[in-house]
């Protein structure tokens, strides 16, 4: 298979940043300990998943001791929402435009779904509305996977407080890492995820910050790793990867984001000049510099992602099923985008790789695929 | 040439697109998801559309799935649920031809540039003058032609049917020797969208609803009852009752009344189908009313023979009656004429 010409799906994943491979590297050959152990080959690895821990600490604005290490974000939403309930009894209330992760734990755990206006912000009125005393823990992500919208967490943790006290507010922060000031903005949050992978780091490791004096049931039960909340050995180059790409993230975070911003609307701003009827969904002033979310109506995603694929551009629209299949997005559902609209979207997700070539190349090509689809 | 083949992760549509890459042709498979959730099993469920891919990587082929469940609701499963409200017995296979494969999947892959699609379907087509024809295929027990029947010229130009010439026996072997993981895979037998545990009664009483019906016979006095009236298929035994002394059939279902009639053997037997006009289809163009053909109204059934008389078959000697909404498919030999679907029976000109 011949290299993409470019890659415009960052918000699915990201390349592994450089400094990310090089600090794994010795723990994926000599360094290779459990860092459980008592002697000096375990020492080696517990000391790096101890600095790792502080790393992650610190990008994620807790202490060392609140994070807790897993096989990524999935993982963590699922901590944070069935370790609650398992503790406190109730049930969960999250956003309708949630993650699968935390939307299917929800269900799984008998919660309910409150939705989001036109722009994609959790409606606050209709959040207060569906807590009640049965709530023990509530879910809003900070930023969206698929349209990139930005929620107010701290009006959202008001909210919380006034309306159900006793329930504890967790984030999932997968995709807002890579662009949001986390340590900060998740404050108001008691739990909050986090996934290597979105931000440079290697894919299965992920870790969830459970502030102090909030008790989570392990998911997984065995040797008692993570004081208890995450059994299991650790990942001891995918934790030290995700620590590495993190200090990589937080320090050009600022110069990141001016820059992919620019090539973003440079790139929203073409596509819609270009392309007759092109929609931006949400408002660009609430998203992610990564997301640019496009419908054209009347084409197919589904088709337009082959053409895009033949011409080597990598983009995405909507989620995959188990059998590989384009969903119809829940979340443009939820906005109240009309089915065939969502069904004409793209999601072009940029990140700190991205080029000007790759913006250049998609101005070029998804107007001619448009084009091609619609007959034109 | 660009070939888009339909993978549903078989051994015939495998073989289909190994064939095809074989002689040279630019191959894409494409995996068309048209039912269920993850854990489903039927033809489109994950491990099949996990066969599919293997075997695109292992011929070196590049693979898609398709969402096409939209489509496949709105066109043969809702169909189907509200035939069996009216008492009409449709096959939802041809329906899913005529729809889906042979026209959603067409026209996708139209708009991807392709210059034809591929089936694994048992049948052949042939081209000469410019005009293309549609064969039985070369293994007889497997021929699926039947269910192909509805295609006309602007298909039939299109499509490629690489396994039409094999035996099943020679599909299996070439799967084997290609080392394709699909090569022992059973055949599919049943409606995908019809689990072997539930079957028409779990599928259809949520969407329908299924009422009791009386049992009647021809001087309509009471003889039974059926729980479901719109499961009872004409030509029907089981549950007709009968026993001891004469076998009884259903000879006609009249949803509405919640009603079946029933009768012997010899009751069942018809000198004619009629057919609905406006579901006639013909391969190249007409056919002339008096023609003698064969004609086969089932997917395994044998081809018997009677002359086409324009809205209707008269049989050459009386045969069993078709259910109202099967597929009558008109042939010459072993050559597809067209098709058309079975009218209710009262339409019919007895």
């Amino acid at each position: 298979m011949a290299a993409p010409l470019a890659y415009l799906d960052h918000a699915a994943t990201t390349p592994l940043r450089p400094e990310a491979l090089d600090a794994m590297l010795p723990f994926l050959t000599e360094h290779f300990g459990n860092p459980s152990g008592s002697h000096a080959v375990s020492r080696a690895a517990r000391a790096a998943v101890d600095d790792a821990r502080v790393t992650v600490a610190e990008a994620l604005g807790c202490e060392p001791g609140e994070v807790v290490f897993t096989g990524g974000g999935t993982e963590a939403d699922n901590l944070a929402l069935a370790g609650v309930v398992a503790r406190r009894g109730g049930t969960v209330a999250c956003s309708a435009v949630e993650h699968h992760a935390v939307l299917h734990a929800t269900a799984a755990l008998g919660g309910r779904v409150v939705g989001v206006g036109p722009g994609g912000v959790v409606d606050l009125d209709a959040l207060a509305a569906a807590l009640d005393g049965t709530v023990s823990v509530v879910s809003v992500m900070l930023a969206n996977n698929e349209v990139g919208v930005v929620q107010p967490l701290a009006e959202v943790a008001a909210v919380v407080r006034r309306a159900a006290p006793q329930a504890v507010l967790h984030t999932d922060a997968v995709q807002a890492f890579p662009w949001l000031d986390v340590a900060t903005l998740a404050q108001p949050a008691a739990l909050v995820a986090v996934s290597a992978h979105k931000f440079g780091g290697p894919k299965g490791v992920g870790a969830l910050v459970v502030r102090a004096g909030i008790d989570v049931a392990p998911l997984l039960h065995g040797g008692g790793q993570e004081r208890d909340r995450r059994s299991g050995t650790h990942n001891v180059a995918g934790i030290v990867g995700m620590a590495a790409a993190m200090r990589a993230t937080v320090a050009g975070r600022d110069a990141t984001n001016a820059r992919v911003g620019a090539l973003r609307d440079r790139l929203a701003d073409g596509l819609l000049a270009a392309v007759h009827g092109a929609v931006e969904t949400g408002m660009r002033a609430d998203r992610i510099a990564g997301s640019c979310h496009l419908r054209f109506p009347g084409i197919e995603s589904e088709a337009l992602l082959v053409l895009l694929d033949d011409a080597g551009l990598c983009a995405s629209a909507g989620s995959a099923c188990a059998s590989g299949a384009l969903e119809p997005s829940h979340v443009l559902a939820a906005m109240g985008v009309p089915r065939d609209e969502a069904l004409a979207s793209l999601r072009l997700s940029l990140g700190v790789t991205t080029t000007d070539d790759e913006v250049d190349l998609a101005l070029k090509i998804v107007p001619e695929a448009v084009a091609r689809l619609r007959g034109d | 040439m660009r070939v888009l083949v339909a993978m549903s992760g078989g051994v015939d549509s495998s073989v289909a697109a190994a064939l095809l890459v074989d002689e040279g042709h630019d191959v894409v498979g494409a995996t068309m998801k048209l039912w269920g959730g993850a854990g489903d099993s039927g033809c489109c469920s994950v491990a099949d559309v996990e066969d599919a891919r293997w075997v695109a990587r292992q011929l070196g082929v590049t693979h898609h799935v398709f969402n096409f469940t939209d489509d496949f609701e709105a066109r043969v499963v809702a169909p189907y649920a509200a035939a069996h409200a009216e008492g009409r017995t449709p096959n939802p296979c041809i329906e899913c031809n005529r729809h889906l494969k042979f026209d959603r999947f067409l026209d996708r892959a139209d708009k991807l540039g392709f210059d034809a699609i591929a089936t694994g379907h048992h049948a052949r087509v042939t081209a000469g003058g410019g005009r293309f024809r549609l064969r039985r295929g070369a293994d007889a027990a497997k021929d699926q032609s039947y269910v192909l029947a509805m295609l006309g010229q602007a298909q039939l130009s299109r499509v490629l049917l690489p396994v039409g010439r094999l035996t099943k026996a020679e599909v299996r072997g070439l799967a084997g020797s290609l080392g394709l993981r699909t090569a022992a895979k059973p055949d599919s037998q049943d409606v995908c969208f019809i689990t072997s545990t539930g079957g028409r009664e779990a599928f259809l009483g949520p969407r329908i609803g299924l009422r009791p019906g009386r049992v009647v016979d021809a001087t309509g006095a009471q003889v039974g009852t059926v729980p479901a009236v719109e499961l009872v298929t004409v030509g029907q035994r089981r549950g007709m009752g009968g026993g001891a002394g004469e076998r009884r059939y259903a000879v006609s279902v009249d949803v509405a009344a919640a009603t079946v009639v029933v009768g012997t053997a010899a009751d069942l037997l018809d000198s004619r189908v009629a057919v609905t006009p406006d579901s006639v289809s013909w391969v190249d163009g007409p056919v002339a009313p008096g023609t003698p053909v064969l004609v086969q109204t089932s997917a395994h059934g044998l081809a018997v023979p009677g002359a086409w008389e324009g809205d209707e078959v008269v049989w050459d000697e009386p045969q069993r009656r078709v259910a109202p909404g099967q597929t009558v498919a008109l042939y010459d030999g072993d050559r597809v004429l067209g098709a058309a679907l079975a009218a209710c029976i009262g339409s019919s000109k007895d």
